[in-house]
């Protein structure tokens, strides 16, 4: 099983100017503003199960640029539709990256449907994302890293990780208009 | 500078329908995504749209995705709009934080059932909480009856929505559209 916040930090440790990174509410924002406060990252605090569409707006509106979207499987099991939606409007630079606790950690570790006998990745590959893989070893970074600057997208790459509480570590602002305005100055042309 | 609001252009030009005046507002405000899950009152302007290669149109699975993809076009400066059914906006209370806590503007095309003649009585309680529900979560809510204020209608809510950073839908009326009328056998 995967330490996430060690396992976020070191893929954007070497991180290329032309990465663009999403996360969805709770955990998953967290971990992305624990390696470090950049405009280029836009973390969702709330709206549950809109972080991955909106991933996929961006990466439609800005094809040059490559887009990561990291998230938690209580996000993801919300929105399981967009997966379908993802694979029949294919968008080359779009990596779904789901950190797979298999709990919600944030509101005392209940078991999610993953805990049971639900598997995102089948769940993708059957939604129509051919290039989707799961991952349970911290090693594995450097491959989910070729996915997400090399592979042709889209990719679901699910990473099985623990389920222990983290620190909270906050985004540069609360507030959703400084914070949307601040990462749109790193996607203007 | 600033600019006179020329809503007055799009009002119905008596040889098209008036799906041809929305698709028109889309072409002159730069309108290149649109989303939807279809709905038959919105089926001509679907076709229109998939015939125009500037146009990208997504089907959704659930009408929710569609405030979150929209959001996320905006932020890569792309300009959309969500097109749905009545029903459909139940679906997106929740995912509609979004666009108002970021200031995103967002824009949606509603048909409206449950109201003018309705036929499957399933239809009115989302069709008759639909306005409620909207202006509950802070999205301004214009409405069309007839035909010839449809053009002018979508282009002051696509207005509002883009020069204030805000939510805005259009209600097209049962009575514009015509009631579906169902047969058995």
């Amino acid at each position: 099983m995967i330490d996430r916040r060690a396992f976020v930090q070191k893929l954007l440790s070497e991180r290329q100017d032309n990465l663009r990174v999403v996360s969805g509410l709770g955990t998953s924002t967290w971990d992305l503003m624990s390696a470090g406060d950049d405009k280029r990252n836009f973390g969702f605090i709330g709206a549950m199960g809109q972080a991955v569409p909106f991933a996929l707006g961006l990466s439609i509106a800005k094809p040059d640029l490559k887009i990561a979207i990291i998230t938690g499987d209580g996000d993801m099991l919300m929105s399981l539709g967009i997966m379908s939606t993802i694979a029949n409007h294919p968008s080359s630079n779009l990596t779904l990256i789901v950190m797979d606790n298999e709990s919600y950690v944030e509101t005392g570790s209940q078991p999610t449907a993953t805990a049971g006998k639900t598997n995102l990745e089948l769940i993708a590959k059957g939604s129509g994302i051919e290039n989707s893989y799961t991952i349970k070893n911290q090693i594995d970074n450097s491959k989910v890293l070729k996915t997400i600057y090399e592979e042709e997208g889209p990719s679901a790459v699910i990473v099985k990780c623990k389920a222990v509480p983290t620190p909270l570590i906050f985004p540069y602002s609360f507030d959703g208009v400084t914070a949307i305005n601040r990462f749109m100055e790193t996607t203007k042309d | 500078m600033y600019e006179v609001l020329k809503s007055g252009q799009f009002m119905k030009k008596i040889t098209k329908d008036w799906r041809h005046d929305i698709y028109d507002v889309f072409k002159e405000l730069n309108i290149t995504l649109i989303s939807h899950i279809p709905d038959a009152g919105h089926t001509p302007l679907i076709d229109l749209c998939e015939q125009d290669n500037e146009i990208d149109v997504i089907t959704l699975t659930t009408e929710e995705e569609g405030v979150g993809l929209s959001s996320g076009a905006w932020a890569g400066g792309k300009k959309s709009a969500l097109l749905m059914q009545s029903s459909g906006v139940g679906n997106c209370i929740n995912a509609l934080a979004l666009p108002n806590i970021c200031r995103i503007p967002f824009l949606a095309i509603v048909s409206m059932r449950g109201e003018w003649g309705e036929f499957i009585p399933w239809q009115v309680p989302m069709g008759q909480g639909t306005p409620k529900v909207l202006e509950a979560m802070d999205v301004k809510v214009f409405r069309v009856d007839y035909e010839e204020e449809v053009g002018s209608t979508v282009y002051a809510a696509a207005k509002f929505a883009f020069n204030t950073r805000r939510s805005s839908t259009v209600l097209l009326s049962q009575k514009l559209i015509g009631a579906k009328q169902f047969k058995n056998g």
